[in-house]
C-alpha cells in the first residue's frame, strides 16, 4: 500500500502558543486512522490545516503526492478532502437533502448567470445533484429525514448528516472530528459501523476521537498527539501498553482514568 | 511648506485626531469585553456636544461637563441593556443592524429634541489663538490634547490598577473562564457601554467650541474612530490614540496636498487608510494577526 | 423554483394589472413608481444578506453612482440614456469589486463599516464637485427621459409598468439562482462559513459575487431614479437613505426575496402615501430596525403570523429557504 496523505514537519504557533510543533506522520491508502491525544494537543488544527482552514507556519502537507500546503478549503474540497466538524457545523438554515447537496457543490459547476436563466443543462444538474444526496442518505440510512430541518433531527442523526454531507463531496480522504463526541453507546457503536461501511467504499478516513473503544475497534492505525507533537504511533495493540500514551493519558494522579479496555 | 504652516496642519490633525482617538477607545472597551462593534459610538460623541450645549444655559461649564458625561453614559446602558443584552447570543449581522438601528434611534430622537441646526459652544479658556513658532492655534486644542491624555492615564488605571479593571480585562481575554471564576460578565459588559459612552461624552464636549455640533455628526466621527481602531490594531488601547492622531494628521495634510478639490474629498483619506489597511494588515499597527485569527468575530 | 413562488409570481402580475385601475391620482401611481425602484435595491440586498449572511450599509453610494453617471453622462457629454445606464453600471460593478474584495474576505464588521465609509464617501463626493460634474450641493436639472422600445416614458402610468416588469424580470431571475445551486451555496455561507469552505464553497467568490450583483441592481434603480425624476442631488443618497434600504429588507424578512419586496411595498407606501413619517423617518428606521431584530428577526410578516397563532407550517420552511430556522444560523 502507498500512503495518500503525508505531513511533514508540521509547524503552527497563534502568537506565542505552539499548536504543532513540527509533526510528521503518513496515512495509508483505505485505512482508518486515528489521532488521540489530550485537549490541546492540537487535533483539530491539524484538520484546519489538512483541510486548508489554516496555513501552517511551516512544513508541509502532500495529497496524493502532490503538495497542498497552504492551499484554501474549495481547493482541497475538490481534490478530495473532506470533513466534519467536532462541534456540529450543519446548515440550520436547510433541510436534511440540502445540507447534502451543498456537499456536491464542488463536483457541479452551474454559476450565476446559467442559474438564472435556469438554462437546461442547470435544471438537469438541480436534478441530478438532488437524485445523489437522496443515494447518500439512502447510504447512511436517512432517506426518511430528507425534508426534515436539518436542526431539528436528534444529535446523533445529526453527526451522521454531517458525515454523509462530507460524503457527498466524493472525498478520497475523510477527516472525522470526534465523530462520537456527546453520542451515547448505542450510536457510538452505529457511528462506528458507518465508518467502517464508509471505508469498505474505499476511502481513507483520518478520526480524531476521545472514546477510546471506538478508536480501538476500527482504527487500522493509531497516532498519539500530545503538545503538537507524536509520542507515539501503531496498531491499536501497540499503542495500548506504549509507555509515553500511558503517561500522558493516565499521569499520576489519576491512575484508574479511562483505561483503552473499558 | 514652511515651518509655521506645517505646524498649523500639524496642530489642526492632532486636534481632530485625538477625538477620533477617543472614539476608538470607545470602540476597542466595547469590543474587547463583547466582541460587538458598536456603530452607535458616534452618537454618544454627538449626545455628549448636545447635552452639554443645553446644560451650559443653566449651569456653568465646569458642572456641565459631568452631568452630560454622566448623563450619556446613563444613555449608554439603557441602550445596552434595552437593546445588546436581548440580543447577546444573535449572530454579528443581527447585532450590526442592532447597533445600527440604536444609532439612527439615538441620532432621530436627538433631531426631534434639539432640531436640525448646529450649535455653538463657548471654548472652556481664552478664546484668543496662541502663537506658536509661527502657527495660530486655539487654547481648545490645548484642552483637547489634555483631555486626551488624561483619558488616557485614567483608563490605564483603571485597567492596570482597579479590580473591576481587571475583571474587564478578564472578560476580554476569555469570557468563559471569567465567567467561572465569579466574574459577572453581564455587569462588565453594561460597564463597557457606561464607560465607552462616558469617553464618546468627552470628546463630543471637548470638540464641540471648535466644530459645532449637530444631530448628525455622529456617524461620520464614528466612522473615522473605527478606521482609527482598525489602524491602530483592533482592541489595543495604544492602538487606538496612534490611529486617531494619523488619521487626524493625514486628513490635515491630504487636504492640504496640490491637487485640485484636495479638501473637499478630505474625509475621503481616512477611508482610504482603512482600505489599505484592510487589504495588508488588518491586525493593524500595534495588533497581532494570529490572535484576530481566534477571535469570535 | 417550487409551486409556490409560481403562485406569487402569479398573484403579483394580477395584483399589478389591477392596481392601476384603482388608483386614480397619479400620485398614487408614482408611490409605486417608487416601490419598484427601491424594490430592485433592496431585492438586491435581500440576496446579499439574507441569503449570503452579509451586511452593507452603503448601498444608497451604489445608487447614487447609477444617478449621477446616467444624468452626467446624458446631461453633459451627449450619451442616450441606455448607454449611459450600461456605463453606470460597469462603473458601479468595478467600485463594487474595489470595495468588495479586501473586505469581504474579512468578517461582518468589517464590511459594515467599509460600506458605510463608501457610501459616505460617494455622498461626499457627490456633495463637493471639484471637477464641475455633479452640481454640488443642489445638484443639477435636466435628465432626459428613458424611452423603451420607442415609447417615451413620459407618465406615471407608463413608468409604473415598465419599471415593474423589470422588478418581475430580476426577481424571476433571482428566484432562479435561489433556488439552485448557487442558491444553496449562498445559504450554506450564511448557516455556517467554515463548513460552507470545507464543502468546496468558494466563499468569498460567492460573497463578491453577489455583492456585484446588488451594486449593480443598486445602480440600475439610481439610473431609473435619474431618469424619473430628471434631476439629481446628493441628499437623497446619504447614509440616511442606506439605513431606510436595510430596513425596508429587514421588515419583510431578509431570508426571503418577497420579503423584500413586501417590506419595500409597506414602508414606500406609508411614508409616500400617507407621509405617515414625515421627520421621524430616521428615528423610526432606527426604532423598527432594533425592533424587528429582537421581536421578528424573520420579518414583520412571518413573525406577527407566527406570534398570532403559530400557524405557520413548518413546510412553509422548504418553499421559502431559511426562513424558519434562521435564528439558529448564527454564525461569526
Amino acid at each position: 500500500m502507498d500512503n495518500i496523505l503525508r505531513v511533514e514537519s508540521l509547524r503552527k504557533n497563534f502568537g506565542g502558543v505552539v499548536a504543532l510543533d513540527g509533526l510528521t506522520f503518513e496515512v495509508q491508502k483505505g485505512a482508518i486512522k486515528s489521532i488521540i491525544g489530550p485537549n490541546g494537543a492540537g487535533k483539530t488544527t491539524l484538520f484546519n490545516i489538512i483541510s486548508g482552514m489554516y496555513r501552517p507556519s511551516s512544513g508541509g502537507v502532500w495529497f496524493l503526492g502532490e503538495s497542498i500546503t497552504g492551499s484554501p478549503p474549495y481547493v482541497t474540497a475538490k481534490r478530495g478532502i473532506s470533513r466534519t466538524f467536532q462541534n456540529l457545523q450543519l446548515f440550520a438554515n436547510m433541510t436534511v437533502r440540502e445540507n447534502v447537496m451543498v456537499g456536491r457543490h464542488c463536483r457541479t459547476k452551474t454559476g450565476f448567470l446559467r442559474s438564472a436563466l435556469r438554462l437546461p443543462g442547470a435544471a438537469k444538474e438541480e436534478k441530478r445533484t438532488a437524485a445523489e444526496a437522496m443515494d447518500i442518505l439512502r447510504f447512511v440510512g436517512l432517506e426518511e429525514s430528507a425534508q426534515r430541518g436539518a436542526s431539528t433531527l436528534p444529535f446523533g442523526k445529526q453527526r451522521v448528516v454531517e458525515m454523509a454531507r462530507a460524503l457527498a463531496t466524493d472525498p478520497k480522504l475523510l477527516l472525522l472530528d470526534e465523530p462520537a463526541s456527546g453520542l451515547n453507546l448505542r450510536e457510538t457503536e452505529e457511528i462506528g459501523r458507518l465508518i467502517q461501511k464508509i471505508r469498505d467504499t474505499g476511502k481513507t478516513i483520518i478520526v480524531v476521537e476521545h472514546d477510546m473503544s471506538l478508536v480501538m475497534a476500527i482504527s487500522e492505525e493509531v497516532l498519539v498527539l500530545d503538545h503538537g507533537r507524536r509520542i507515539a504511533e501503531g496498531p491499536p495493540r501497540s499503542i495500548q501498553k506504549h509507555p509515553e500514551v500511558l503517561r500522558v493519558y493516565l499521569g499520576e494522579e489519576i491512575p484508574h482514568a479511562q483505561s483503552p479496555e473499558s | 511648506m514652511e515651518l509655521s504652516t506645517i505646524l498649523q496642519y500639524a496642530f489642526a490633525g492632532i486636534k481632530i485626531g485625538s477625538i477620533y482617538a477617543m472614539v476608538a477607545l470607545g470602540f476597542n472597551i466595547i469590543y474587547n469585553t463583547t466582541g460587538i462593534i458598536n456603530l452607535a459610538q458616534g452618537e454618544f460623541v454627538m449626545l455628549g456636544g448636545m447635552f452639554t450645549v443645553t446644560l451650559a444655559k443653566l449651569m456653568p461649564l465646569g458642572l456641565a461637563f459631568p452631568i452630560a458625561v454622566l448623563a450619556v453614559a446613563i444613555v449608554g446602558c439603557l441602550f445596552e441593556r434595552a437593546a445588546i443584552w436581548p440580543a447577546r447570543r444573535s449572530s454579528v449581522i443581527t447585532l450590526i443592524m442592532i447597533t445600527i438601528g440604536g444609532s439612527f434611534l439615538l441620532k432621530g430622537a436627538a433631531m426631534q429634541v434639539w432640531g436640525k441646526n448646529s450649535f455653538p459652544l463657548r471654548p472652556f479658556s481664552s478664546e484668543k489663538p496662541i502663537n506658536i513658532l509661527g502657527a495660530w492655534v486655539q487654547p481648545q486644542v490645548f484642552w483637547i490634547i489634555g483631555v486626551l491624555a488624561v483619558v488616557m492615564i485614567l483608563l490605564t488605571l483603571f485597567f492596570r490598577f482597579t479590580l473591576t479593571g481587571k475583571a474587564m480585562r478578564a472578560c476580554a481575554a476569555n469570557r468563559a473562564a471569567a465567567t467561572l471564576s465569579g466574574i459577572s460578565v453581564d455587569r462588565m459588559v453594561l460597564l463597557s457601554f457606561a464607560l465607552s459612552a462616558g469617553i464618546g461624552a468627552i470628546a463630543g464636549i471637548v470638540i464641540t467650541p471648535v466644530t459645532l455640533v449637530d444631530y448628525g455628526c455622529g456617524s461620520m466621527y464614528a466612522l473615522k474612530g473605527f478606521a482609527a481602531a482598525v489602524l491602530g490594531g483592533l482592541g489595543v488601547s495604544a492602538g487606538a490614540v496612534v490611529g486617531g492622531l494619523t488619521i487626524g494628521l493625514m486628513e490635515c495634510f491630504g487636504a492640504a496636498l496640490p491637487f485640485q478639490g484636495a479638501s473637499s474629498y478630505k474625509d475621503g483619506f481616512a477611508l482610504l487608510i482603512l482600505f489599505v489597511f484592510l487589504c495588508a494588515k488588518p491586525s493593524g499597527i500595534l495588533g497581532r494577526a494570529a490572535i484576530s485569527e481566534l477571535k469570535k468575530f | 423554483m417550487g409551486k409556490k413562488n409560481l403562485f406569487g409570481l402569479a398573484s403579483l402580475v394580477v395584483v399589478l394589472l389591477v392596481v392601476p385601475h384603482l388608483l386614480g391620482n397619479p400620485y398614487y401611481l408614482g408611490v409605486l413608481v417608487w416601490c419598484g425602484i427601491y424594490g430592485l435595491v433592496c431585492m438586491g440586498l435581500s440576496l446579499f444578506m439574507g441569503y449570503c449572511g452579509q451586511i452593507s450599509l452603503g448601498h444608497a453610494g451604489f445608487c447614487a453612482l447609477g444617478a449621477y453617471i446616467s444624468g452626467i453622462l446624458t446631461t453633459r457629454f451627449g450619451f442616450s440614456p441606455w448607454p449611459a445606464l450600461g456605463v453606470a453600471m460597469l462603473a458601479s460593478l468595478l467600485v463594487a469589486f474595489v470595495v468588495g474584495l479586501p473586505t469581504l474576505r474579512l468578517k461582518g464588521h468589517y464590511l459594515a463599516m467599509a460600506t458605510l465609509g463608501f457610501g459616505m464617501i460617494i455622498f461626499v463626493a457627490a456633495g463637493g464637485d471639484p471637477f464641475g460634474l455633479t452640481g454640488g450641493p443642489s445638484g443639477f436639472w435636466g435628465i432626459p427621459k428613458l424611452s423603451v422600445f420607442g415609447v417615451v416614458l413620459d407618465s406615471e402610468v407608463k413608468w409604473y409598468y415598465f419599471v415593474w416588469a423589470v422588478v418581475l424580470v430580476c426577481l424571476v431571475a433571482l428566484l432562479n439562482i435561489v433556488h439552485s445551486r448557487v442558491g444553496r451555496a449562498l445559504r450554506s455561507i450564511h448557516g455556517g462559513e467554515p463548513a460552507a469552505k470545507a464543502m468546496g464553497v468558494h466563499t468569498a467568490r460567492y460573497k463578491t459575487q453577489t455583492f456585484l450583483l446588488s451594486a449593480a441592481l443598486g445602480s440600475l434603480a439610481g439610473s431609473f431614479y435619474a431618469h424619473y425624476v430628471g434631476f439629481v442631488n446628493p441628499h437623497p443618497f446619504g447614509l440616511n437613505f442606506s439605513i431606510h434600504l436595510l430596513t425596508m429588507v429587514v421588515v419583510g424578512g431578509m431570508t426571503n426575496l418577497w420579503g423584500a419586496i413586501a417590506g419595500t411595498a409597506l414602508l414606500t407606501i406609508l411614508t409616500r402615501y400617507f407621509r405617515v413619517f414625515m421627520d421621524w423617518g430616521v428615528f423610526f428606521d432606527g426604532f423598527i430596525l432594533v425592533i424587528i431584530m429582537l421581536v421578528f428577526p424573520e420579518g414583520l410578516f412571518v413573525g406577527a403570523a407566527r406570534r398570532l397563532g403559530g400557524f405557520v407550517s413548518r413546510k412553509r420552511s422548504t418553499g421559502v429557504p431559511g426562513q424558519a430556522s434562521r435564528q439558529a444560523a448564527g454564525g461569526g
